[in-house]
């Protein structure tokens, strides 16, 4: 095992900016990071052991402690739970006789617990040695657990059919489905690979960045940054070298989009990188993705390869001089936070993943502090189209303000979850039509993720836009019968607890407290006080460094503001103070064991 | 190029020098910026949150933001206030803060801010954590009770490698700051010294040492945080 460590670190040049390689590979190899490994990275690195283990100790897919040899994931978010996670959960810990986060005795079954893992379309799903398994019922639940039983190999536990389109071959082989339910001109596959590249070539990068500019796209995570204006802020940015980074860290419970063009349209996204990197002078790009997508893994390096056969990466791409572009794939370890563009570069070189103070933004200072453009999948796979077609083309869709396409990630209650393309202008209504929603049956929609809004019926007729509702795409259908403050709020609230990094005060101790207070409504112990410090307590995070802390009591804020009645309907009408603190609950325990009846 | 630029603090004119930081600019005019997580000559981090000013209408961290020409700050608002005495207030309930008893009293930046922005009692619940106090090093104590995870620590306490002593563990509201168990061992006097005077408050301190001085003589025991700032006469440029 001594060997095994240091044959990884010399993989990786004992370069300290690629500590998380190291420890993705060690941790897949060993099952774990044991100590004598964080010692040697430590030693070879020329760091201290508290150094790596702050890295180790902030993904949560890395461990310290022995793991199975069989690790299942479970994903718990929202949709999850609604499409019946916890008949599965319960399958799982009954079945395994242990509970979530613990390992079986025999030192063979991990069990836990994990952030929503981009699969909404067909939750319950769960993560089992970096493979998916979708759609789990209890009866799935116990056939897994036999052949693990029976010591099969993962792979060999499909007993399904594999998933459609691109899912289904050699290099994938995984039950995850597409479900692409409507098609627009980016994920039409008209154009051959290479087309784009063939063009720019003989377009100055100026000209390129120009037609971005002149397509009005802009960025396509949910900030809504002008493409075009990043690309030429990098581009004058001075550095001896430039890097274009893709953010595929999809980690907006809700959100599966870039999944499915990671999956169907790859070399149109590496096209993109290239295209990027032509324009703002960049030599080198990295493709950040979230681990839970790891079984893409294979299918991806080898369209790289292809990619490099074919000169579309590599030294003088398309015959031409000094165009150089190369890009390698970085994995993240399962943390939400890495999303945000500072927290992904801070990830990829090797550190934990805290979003770091701007300015300077990353295109000035970002990758190895490097002038850096940080895109989205689905932008990067619009430039494209924006340079085969022109950038006049492109702004002939959608509105003045919201030029393009968008892509859409839809789930919970409706007939066909799934991905859909549409031009940017379409109400919700229109959303839940397209669904195969019943509208008469729907509640509410969580528009943009947990970071988003929840809206109620009244603003159905909203427009998706940068200029009214703003999304990076995911869109959660409630029906009538969920309950919205227990499942969806506190579950929303939980995953912000759990995956804020840490750093600021505020994000890290006042969702805590707010869950606290939505504990006490749903336990109607509340007082009309508590949803108006819930207002105001919110309203602190305001100041923290980033999108995630700025957001995460959004999912409080908004759906006080547009279910308020849903709180009111919990809280105690004749009293205007509750400590909450229940004293019968509190002395149970004691009262039991000596017999006693609590005077109170 | 003209390294001296004009910008405004609450609408007073002030000089500072380009690339500078909105809260060392402000000082040198004797406008002070609460901090708590700022230390000079360390690299700044914005992780307390407490400099929060507005820059030009947005929420910025007067530590990491540095100034430009003609930027509006606003500093010594209510709204600002208020939102600096709540963190301050978090940060309080979050660990287990005991004055009376605590070697830091009297020097403890968290403590002198509270008694700046008149905090009585928080408004929010006490968490009452379980946390450890780790003795196991020969020179220091790290008492997690008292830990406002400010890093000043983790990026002023290097050996003399320039290998980290202090750094995060776990995130959320599980982060901690670890000591590395073997570095912890090899600490110096002076390192430990310097590690318990960057501490703001009495997470990290010395051993077989303690209440050296006498209440009432203590940094904070008879002018409020900041007033040392307040009181030098505005530079001239």
């Amino acid at each position: 095992m001594k060997t095994a460590t240091i044959k990884i670190i010399e993989k990786y040049k004992k370069d300290k900016t690629r500590l998380m390689d190291i420890l993705i590979d060690i941790q897949s190899e060993i099952g774990y990071i044991p100590p004598h490994a964080v010692s040697q990275i430590a030693e070879e690195l020329h760091m201290s052991e508290v150094d790596v283990e702050q890295t180790i100790s902030f993904y949560h897919f890395f461990s310290l402690k022995p793991t199975g040899k069989y690790n299942i994931y479970l994903n718990n978010s929202a949709v999850a739970t609604m499409m019946g996670r916890a008949e599965v959960a319960a399958t799982f810990e009954k079945e395994l006789g242990i509970k979530f986060g613990q390992v079986t005795a025999d030192g063979m079954i991990g069990l836990f617990e994990t952030s929503c893992i981009g699969m909404n379309d067909q939750e319950p799903a769960a993560i089992i040695n970096n493979l998916i398994f979708t759609k789990l019922t209890p009866f799935r639940v116990k056939e897994i657990i036999r052949d693990i039983r029976e010591g099969k190999r993962v792979e060999d536990m499909f007993y399904a059919s594999y998933g459609d389109g691109k899912n289904a071959t050699e290099l994938i082989k995984s039950v995850v489905s597409n479900n692409i339910r409507k098609i627009g001109p980016i994920l039409e596959k008209k154009n051959k690979p290479g087309e784009a590249i063939k063009k720019i070539i003989k377009m100055s990068p100026t000209e390129v960045i120009d037609e971005v500019k002149k397509s009005g796209i802009r960025g396509r995570g949910g900030a809504g940054f002008p493409t075009g204006l990043k690309w030429e802020f990098c581009r004058m940015a001075p550095g001896e070298k430039k890097y274009i980074l893709c953010n595929a860290d999809e980690g907006e419970p809700g959100t599966f989009k870039d999944r499915v063009i990671l999956t169907e349209l790859p070399r149109l996204l590496f096209e993109g990188m290239v295209i990027a990197g032509y324009a703002v002078g960049a030599t080198e790009g990295i493709l950040y993705i979230r681990y839970e997508y790891k079984y893409l893994g294979q299918y991806l390096e080898d369209i790289l390869d292809k990619a490099r056969e074919k000169n579309y990466l590599g030294k003088n791409i398309g015959g031409k001089k000094g165009f150089d572009f190369d890009i390698r794939i970085q994995y993240g370890a399962g943390a939400y936070v890495c999303g945000e563009e500072s927290a992904l570069i801070e990830s990829a070189e090797g550190k934990r993943g805290e979003p770091r103070d701007r300015p300077p933004f990353p295109v000035e200072k970002g990758y190895l502090d490097m002038p850096t453009v940080v895109n989205n999948v689905e932008t990067l796979c619009s430039v494209v189209k924006v340079i085969l077609n022109g950038g006049e083309w492109y702004k002939s869709f959608g509105t003045t303000e919201s030029t393009g396409t968008k892509l859409l990630s839809i789930s919970g209650d409706c007939r066909y979850p799934g991905v859909y393309e549409v031009v940017w202008g379409f109400s919700v209504n229109d959303i839940l039509d397209m669904a195969g929603a019943t509208k008469s049956d729907v509640q509410a929609v969580q528009v943009g993720g947990p970071s988003g809004a929840i809206i109620a019926p009244n603003e159905f007729n909203r427009i998706l836009g940068y200029e009214d509702l703003s999304t990076g795409g995911s869109l959660i259908i409630f029906g009538n019968h969920r309950d919205i403050l227990a499942d969806v709020v506190m579950n929303f609230t939980e995953f912000f607890i759990e995956e804020s990094c840490g750093s600021c005060s505020t994000c890290r101790i006042v969702p805590s407290i707010l869950k606290k207070k939505l504990e006490k409504i749903l336990n109607a112990r509340g007082v009309m006080q508590d949803i108006d410090d819930m207002v105001e307590w919110g309203k602190i995070l305001r100041a923290s460094r980033c999108g995630l802390g700025q957001t995460a009591a959004n999912p409080i804020l908004s759906s006080i503001k547009n279910f308020r009645h849903l709180y009111e309907e919990k809280i105690q009408k004749n009293k205007s103070f509750d400590s909450g603190f229940d004293l019968n609950a509190a002395v149970k325990e004691s009262c039991e064991a000596t017999g006693r009846v609590p005077y109170i | 190029m003209d390294t001296i630029i004009r910008i405004t603090i609450d609408g007073i004119e002030c000089m500072a020098s380009r690339g500078q930081y909105i809260v060392e600019a402000a000082k040198e005019n004797g406008i002070y910026i609460p901090t708590l997580c700022n230390y000079p000559g360390v690299k700044p981090k914005g992780s307390c949150r407490i400099c929060t000013v507005k820059v030009n209408g947005k929420l910025m961290t007067a530590c990491t933001t540095p100034v430009s020409q003609g930027m509006q700050i606003e500093n010594n608002t209510s709204e600002l206030n208020e939102l600096r005495k709540a963190i301050i207030e978090l940060l309080l309930v979050e660990g287990n803060h005991f004055c009376p008893s605590c070697e830091k009293s009297g020097f403890c930046e968290l403590q002198a801010l509270a008694y700046r922005f008149k905090v009585m009692v928080p408004r929010f619940p006490y968490s009452f954590p379980l946390r450890k106090v780790d003795a196991s090093h020969p020179k220091i104590i790290k008492d997690q009770n008292r830990c406002i995870l400010c890093k000043r620590c983790i990026r002023a306490v290097k050996d003399d490698k320039g290998r980290s002593i202090f750094a995060y563990r776990r995130r959320s509201h599980r982060v901690e700051v670890g000591v590395d168990a073997k570095l912890g061992k090899l600490l110096t006097d002076e390192l430990a010294q310097k590690a318990m005077d960057v501490c703001p408050v009495g997470s990290i301190i010395v051993k077989e040492k303690g209440f050296a001085v006498p209440i009432g003589e203590r940094k904070y025991d008879n002018k409020p945080i900041g007033s040392d700032i307040e009181n030098i006469s505005v530079s001239k440029h």
